[in-house]
């Protein structure tokens, strides 16, 4: 009896241990390699001596966040008993639902797929062969990240208007989302160890028998994560698709958000979008395996050779062309357009007050969730152990949530409970809180692992205090971390839709709010300056992103 | 160690404070500034127009909350006293009668009330009508001739109409219409339209993708208002050069001319200034930004004249709808239940 409880918890234990990974590659674009977590938890055992808590404030703070993590959950879960079973069934068992079901695993079956294979190529050639111009064709293919998925699209239904349904949203999802996982292949292809490959091909495989049984399974943790960083995007995504008029979960919300402001209807849908979420996240966790791939042996892989590719290299190259030029050249085209047919008349002042509004949020909230998750960032590298991990699960599974979800839960909560708190800034801070949480561990965590507490403990040694020595050593080997946290939240807050349009305060309007009632207005030229201006705000953040998994790498 | 502890702990706290203080400015903000917070589920065009003319003419700020009409209803009935809205501006006139029926809207002056016909206002003079939109059908003038159309709307559910015309399911102006559609034909009839809708129909987001989808060959024809059209030969007229504009007329529920409304909210604490606004939006210069303006809405204040390129609301032979109590919570119950939303 006990021996099976104990097993059950352990694998409890496991379980969040997973989720905590995958949602933590989820949202590590940069850092996903498949590597264990940098954590050496008999180093962390060593420095702090059992049986002393010294942690129990840091513990509490991590458990507040984990509480408000809980919030859009928790509502969901007492919307469906407050309506009771009966209503449930009626509003959750009824054809759209179902309708909605279809085009949804439609779309993730046919996008993701897609953009593995399109990512896995172009990584291969960019890491692998000698294909000439190889770092600007890596450049290329991260550059779509900082195009808006709701630009990628209105550029191309101004392009081709006819665009719509399943085929253009899969489309111009692979477009727009294919980077997720471009990032995390390249950088694991970049940090393979040649010798398995070696040896492979010493065996008598020819080189695609090689490719598939030695570097494709040792890709498995990179192509996981960034597909079900991609899956989630899916599922959350509101304005590319309205755009291209596929109905998803997100859109059908909305749609009942506006004919209904806070109905049960549109909180069951929600409710069916999380279990679509939670089930990526197990689906995940089970396809990704337990393998583990190992070098054993002293000192470090050689970089790998690059293949020649011969007369291949024509059609190598014209992939990363034909590419930059769907993902890029179609956006920046159209939005040129645009711009040039509205002249200097569409940069009105609106345009300038959004983006101050879209700056100062984009800030606030990026150092708001660093913040919010520098407790459980500490905790796990410092301290990890069964509570934490559950705690750090929370912080996690918020971030896969759809902004519409958390948003909807924010509205009904303050509206009912805590009015003053209603349409405020604080109220839409929470919300970016809890949407890029993940995001914020990321760099933290990293960071705050890169500074190893035998650091510290040489500076007491050398007569610093304790506090001294944390400041000194880890807050500011941390620091870089906390920056790109801050950068990567600000990111997307600057491209956040449904949580802004539904929370912000009166008055506020943001480059991606404004940008979407103008092209709800079919008014495409006056949308193009905002457009433009999210893709200016963004390029620079995503540029650091990139050079931020290159360092990661290692090089 | 510990030290380590209280700075995050400060930090922590640092950021809880920020939060509060933000909140309080921002309610602070709500409470205290001059203006009025005007909820526009209007055309965001058309509502910046209106306000800013408001404005230059009175000097009172506003403040505008971009959003659709049956969102907004709901929205101030469950923000109920606390609402941070002063004044409501409607498409239509379902979401009007629905924050009336909750007893949130005050009356309207009667000197305001007097600029408005009675047809286009509710008796009891808690809302107002501001502007109006007819339905229409808009069909592909390369494919369909006129002895083709529909004589009536109810004839879209048949199976001949399968896959052939298209609609904006999921916002307020349709929703209005099939409000209309229910007070004139009741719920089985309206039952039987909407199972047709959905069979035959192709759903788009919002009037002007549908007319832009008819433009484009998609669909044969659709149900939207009458000013998409027009406001789009004003301007390039690329998305309606195949497009034809069809009126139903005859008393038909597709020849329904909706209310746009504007109400005052019972919480208010700028009533003087809301009311000036009600007052500036149904008078001579209000009504004027309808007339020269591009939205192409109808003027409805009294001896107001619309834009000279519409039909005359008269001509329209409309079907006799009581608008105050046009019933928006059956319609979106229907509708889901339809699986059209």
């Amino acid at each position: 009896m006990t021996k099976s409880g104990n097993r059950s918890s352990k694998a409890v234990a496991f379980l969040f241990q997973r989720v905590k990974a995958s949602a933590l590659l989820q949202d590590n674009r940069l850092l996903a390699s498949g590597k264990k977590a940098p954590v050496t938890p008999g180093a962390a055992r060593m420095s702090l001596p059992r049986g002393r808590m010294p942690h129990a404030s840091v513990v509490l703070l991590a458990s507040i966040v984990a509480v408000f993590s809980l919030v859009p959950l928790g509502f969901i879960a007492w919307v469906t008993y407050d309506v009771g079973w009966e209503t449930v069934k009626t509003l959750v068992f009824r054809p759209r639902v179902g309708e909605l079901l279809v085009n949804t695993v439609l779309l993730e079956s046919i996008t993701v797929p897609l953009s593995i294979v399109l990512a896995v190529i172009l990584a291969w050639l960019t890491e692998r062969t000698d294909i000439p111009f190889a770092r600007l064709w890596a450049w290329l293919a991260i550059a779509p990240l900082a195009v808006p998925a709701f630009v990628h699209s209105y550029a191309w239904v101004s392009l081709l208007p006819g665009m719509r349904g399943l085929q253009s949203g899969v489309f111009v999802s692979v477009l727009a989302y294919y980077p997720f996982l471009y990032l995390p292949v390249a950088a694991a292809l970049r940090r393979l160890d040649p010798a398995i490959e070696d040896a492979a091909a010493s065996l008598g495989l020819d080189p695609w028998r090689v490719f598939f049984r030695t570097v494709l399974p040792q890709l498995r943790l990179a192509i996981c994560g960034g597909s079900l960083l991609i899956a989630l995007h899916l599922l959350s995504e509101y304005g590319l698709f309205v755009m291209i008029r596929f109905d998803t979960f997100a859109t059908a919300i909305v749609d009942q958000f506006q004919s209904s402001y806070n109905s049960p209807a549109s909180n069951m849908l929600g409710g069916v979008l999380v279990a679509c979420c939670l089930f990526l996240l197990g689906l995940e966790i089970l396809l990704r395996g337990n393998e583990r791939y190992a070098r054993v042996g002293s000192g470090s892989a050689r970089p790998a050779d690059r293949r020649r590719l011969g007369w291949f290299v024509v059609p190598a190259v014209a992939l990363p062309i034909v590419l930059a030029a769907l993902t890029l050249g179609v956006p920046l085209i159209t939005l040129g357009r645009w711009l040039y047919l509205g002249g200097l008349g569409i940069w009105r002042i609106e345009v300038a007050s959004a983006f101050v509004q879209t700056i100062v949020l984009a800030i606030a909230g990026g150092v708001l969730t660093t913040i919010a998750a520098m407790p459980m960032a500490w905790l796990s590298v410092r301290a990890p152990g069964r509570l934490q991990r559950i705690l750090e699960a929370c912080h996690y599974y918020v971030g896969s949530l759809p902004g519409v979800v958390v948003a909807l839960a924010l509205v009904s909560i303050t509206v009912r409970l805590i009015l003053p708190l209603y349409q405020t800034f604080a109220t839409l801070l929470v919300a970016y809180v809890l949407l890029f949480l993940p995001r914020a561990m990321v760099g933290l965590r990293a960071s705050i692992a890169q500074a190893p507490v035998e650091l510290e403990r040489a500076a007491m040694g050398l007569g610093r205090t304790p506090g001294q020595a944390v400041r000194q050593i880890t807050m500011r080997l941390a620091a870089p971390g906390a920056a790109a946290s801050v950068a990567l939240a600000a990111l997307g807050i600057t491209n956040e839709l449904t949580a802004t349009l539904m929370l912000s305060p009166n008055g506020v309007d943001t480059l991606a709010t404004k940008f979407w009632s103008m092209t709800s207005e079919i008014d495409y030229v006056s949308a193009a300056p905002y457009a433009f201006m999210m893709v200016v705000l963004s390029l620079p953040l995503t540029l650091m992103l990139y050079a931020q998994s290159k360092r990661t790498a290692g090089q | 160690m510990k030290i380590a502890l209280n700075r995050l702990s400060g930090a922590f706290a640092l950021a809880a404070s920020l939060l509060a203080a933000t909140a309080l400015a921002g309610s602070a903000n709500a409470q205290e500034s001059e203006g009025i917070v005007v909820y526009n589920a209007q055309h965001e065009s058309l509502g910046r127009e209106w306000i800013d003319a408001f404005t230059k003419e009175t000097g009172i700020k506003v403040t505008m909350r971009q959003g659709s009409d049956m969102q907004f209803a709901n929205q101030i009935i469950q923000e109920g006293d606390a609402s941070p809205a002063d004044v409501f501006l409607t498409e239509n006139s379902p979401a009007m009668t629905l924050v009336d029926g909750a007893g949130l809207f005050a009356p309207i002056e009667k000197d305001t009330l007097d600029q408005v016909p009675e047809q286009y206002r509710p008796a009891d003079g808690m809302w107002t009508g501001i502007a109006a939109r007819t339905t229409v059908f808009v069909y592909d003038k390369t494919k369909l001739t006129e002895d083709k159309l529909p004589k009536s709307m109810v004839e879209l559910q048949d199976p001949a109409w399968k896959g052939r015309w298209g609609a904006a399911p999921a916002g307020a102006d349709f929703q209005a219409i099939v409000a209309a559609f229910l007070q004139l034909k009741g719920e089985e009839a309206t039952k039987t339209w909407l199972k047709g809708l959905k069979d035959n129909a192709t759903p788009y987001k919002g009037n002007s993708v549908a007319m832009k989808a008819v433009n484009a060959g998609e669909v044969e024809g659709a149900i939207i208002y009458h000013y998409y059209w027009f406001g789009d030969q004003a301007k390039t007229g690329e998305n309606s050069k195949n497009v034809g504009l069809h009126y139903f007329k005859n008393q038909d529920p597709g020849a329904f001319v909706s209310v746009s409304g504007g109400g005052i909210l019972k919480s208010t604490q700028h009533m003087k200034e809301a009311q000036a606004f009600i007052k500036y939006l149904t008078s001579k210069a209000g009504q004027t930004v309808l007339k020269d303006g591009d939205s192409f809405e109808y003027a409805v204040g009294k001896n107001a004249a619309s834009n000279d390129k519409l039909v005359p609301l008269a001509d329209l032979n409309a079907p006799k709808v009581e608008a105050s109590t046009l019933d928006s919570k059956k319609v979106v119950e229907l509708m889901t239940a339809a699986g059209l939303i």
